[in-house]
């Protein structure tokens, strides 16, 4: 029976935000096709949060946990899955182009000799087949995919869809998998948490994000200040990451994150055309910049020219009167 | 010292305390296997065989123009260069030969005949030979990439294989996954620090999860590794590597000996700009003030706080 098998992510053993997304998108796509729903949650305590698929539409789901899948390796992951693809056979698998998401489905697409289309924010059923638009060369343009093959998969890029609950006290029946360690072939030996709660670029609301203009490391603190106060993910531009200033995990751009945020505040970023096609689906751009020439300008809805270590304390402490902090 | 056949011409202009100088420089220039070789090591030399997966690609700095037709991009005004992350996978499996005392960097490329001049590079970076599977005038995608790729990575036995963590033109983090799948080797990415071990079977990664997290993973030989920008800057070309590059060999394979039939399971139908977004409003004033209004905007226009 052809069906829709989402791959779903946890956090403290609650459903992500994206997984919530994908499940919604899932239950529609299933609609026009008249087909189920399935859905799947990998790793510790994960049949609580494949629970949670039921508000979403999704009546069954599988939780694969135990010492085979206890910390995450893309390795590990793909072949605890692929027993359960091979029973349910579906027609289309979706997960999130979240770091899980872009690490496995390449792995199960090989498998199967399925076509994939990766990191897509539209995704549509055609001729009773998937069909996709995804954005190319980091979002400076957006191709439409059609599928050739069979079973077809992608991955949908965080923020992209709405999320819509069916029934909000509405459980899934969930079917627990143990998966055994035997044959790991790559092996987690060490998790080193560097900075502490920060939520990854490609999924957060908010990112404030700093360039080569912050100067120094230290420097970097007002915009974490800001950060801190909005709740939001700290990024940097290239020029600031290639300075010394901060870490490449708070890269934007090509070489770095694609990031689609609600809002993205650039602060002493003048744009290069790989920095603004990495945040240019953000749904609201601010840009502080000191020249009134910089490219961030131009696809700013709201921009301030003047000097972020003026503006950006006296923006926290605006901002943290509004929240009431 | 046949490797070095400028040294004769150039000791012969050197005297006195600058010989000496020159000396120790030239013996800085030996190879591994020239050392073992000089200071009688016996048995097989211990070769690390690296096969490194590249794609050649726009600069990021192209400003991309569609056909047309909407069927592809403009390719008349591109410059065109080693996929970023790609240079990385060079440069980390240039560092794993020198750190494992010798072995092989093979350049494995799949594309279009100006694809040479980005292995080119690469063998001018260090690199010792490429292999280039021609793709004219055949469609492929990521999976019949992979296919090829993998084809080649197994004939080649290489005893790891590095790539970039994505390319940035398709941006498919589709390939080397695919790769690795078709030959069930494991895989790791996104990866930004390489060690190998002791015994040469297993190798140590850090790899950045996102939100600060690192993983420091082991991942059993023969692997593959995806790399992500890190510390480490790829390394420049030398001029003497660049010249050396012109004589090392680039073999050459026909896609279609590799497909064996095999297609392409996607198409890219249309292609678009996505919506220019227009300059908004430019906030004036005293800092207070435009702060104020800022905030103001942001909670009660936008929305967005």
């Amino acid at each position: 029976m052809p069906g829709i098998l989402i791959l779903a992510e946890k956090e403290d053993g609650k459903l992500k935000k994206y997984s919530r997304e994908l499940a919604s998108k899932a239950v529609a796509l299933a609609k026009s096709l008249n087909a189920p729903v399935y859905g799947v949650v990998i790793g510790n305590q994960a049949s609580a949060a494949a629970e949670e698929l039921g508000a979403f539409g999704v009546q069954e789901a599988t939780a694969i946990e135990g010492p085979g899948v206890q910390s995450y390796t893309g390795d590990g992951y793909a072949k605890a899955l692929l027993p359960l693809i091979q029973e349910l056979k579906p027609q289309i698998i979706l997960a999130s182009a979240s770091g899980m998401g872009k690490d496995i489905l390449p792995r199960l697409a090989m498998k199967l000799k399925a076509g994939l289309a990766t990191d897509c924010v539209e995704l549509s059923i055609e001729n009773g087949k998937l069909k996709a638009k995804r954005p190319i060369f980091s979002g400076k343009v957006f191709v439409d995919v059609t599928f050739l093959s069979d079973v077809q998969l992608a991955t949908a890029r965080p923020n992209s869809f709405a999320v819509t609950v069916v029934d909000a006290e509405k459980k899934a029946a969930v079917k627990t998998i143990q998966s055994a360690s035997e044959g790991a072939r790559v092996v987690v030996k060490e998790v080193k948490e560097a900075e502490k709660g920060m939520k990854d670029l490609t999924e957060a609301d908010i990112v404030v994000a700093g360039g080569r203009a912050l100067g120094s490391s230290e420097n970097f603190k007002i915009i974490r200040d800001l950060a801190d106060t909005l709740g939001a993910t700290v990024g940097a531009s290239r020029a600031a990451v290639d300075a010394g200033y901060i870490s490449h995990d708070h890269q934007v751009g090509q070489t770095g994150k694609t990031v689609n945020p609600k809002l993205y505040i650039a602060c002493g970023i003048s744009g290069a055309i790989q920095h603004l096609t990495g945040m240019q689906s953000s749904k609201v751009i601010v840009a502080i910049n000191k020249d009134p020439e910089a490219p961030i300008f131009s696809k700013a809805d709201y921009g301030i020219v003047g000097d972020l270590f003026v503006l950006l304390p006296i923006l926290t402490t605006k901002i943290k009167e509004l929240l009431g902090k | 010292m046949n490797e070095h056949p400028a040294l004769p011409v150039r000791m012969k202009g050197v005297r006195g305390e600058g010989a000496t100088k020159w000396r120790v420089k030239v013996r800085l220039c030996w190879t591994a296997k020239q050392i073992r070789r000089i200071c009688g090591v016996n048995g097989p030399p211990d070769i690390m065989k690296i096969g490194v997966l590249l794609k050649q690609t726009p600069d990021t700095e192209t400003k991309i123009k569609i056909k047309s037709d909407a069927t592809g991009i403009d390719e008349s005004d591109i410059k065109w260069v080693i996929n970023p992350f790609d240079e990385y996978a060079v440069e980390e499996a240039l560092r794993l030969k020198e750190a494992s005392g010798g072995g092989e960097v093979v350049i494995v490329t799949a594309g279009v005949k100006r694809s040479v001049d980005s292995m080119r590079q690469a063998l001018a970076m260090g690199a010792d030979r490429g292999i280039r599977i021609d793709t004219e005038g055949v469609s492929v995608d990521n999976y019949t990439t992979a296919l090829m790729l993998s084809k080649v990575v197994s004939q080649e036995n290489f005893e790891v294989v590095f790539a970039g963590k994505q390319a940035v033109d398709d941006d498919g983090v589709h390939v080397a996954h695919g790769v690795s799948a078709e030959l069930d080797w494991p895989c790791v990415w996104p990866i930004e620090h390489i060690e190998l071990g002791a015994d040469k079977k297993l190798v140590k990664v850090t790899r950045p999860v996102g939100g600060g997290v690192k993983e420091i993973l082991e991942m059993q030989l023969p692997g593959i590794i995806c790399c992500d920008k890190g510390e480490n800057a790829p390394r420049y070309a030398s001029l003497p590597g660049i010249m050396k590059a012109k004589s090392k060999p680039i073999a050459e394979l026909k896609a279609a000996d590799l497909l064996g039939g095999a297609t392409p399971l996607v198409q890219f139908t249309h292609f678009a700009l996505p919506p220019e977004r227009k300059a908004g409003k430019i906030l004036k004033g005293e800092p207070e003030q435009v702060c104020a209004e800022l905030v103001k905007l942001l909670h009660e226009e936008a929305k967005v706080i």
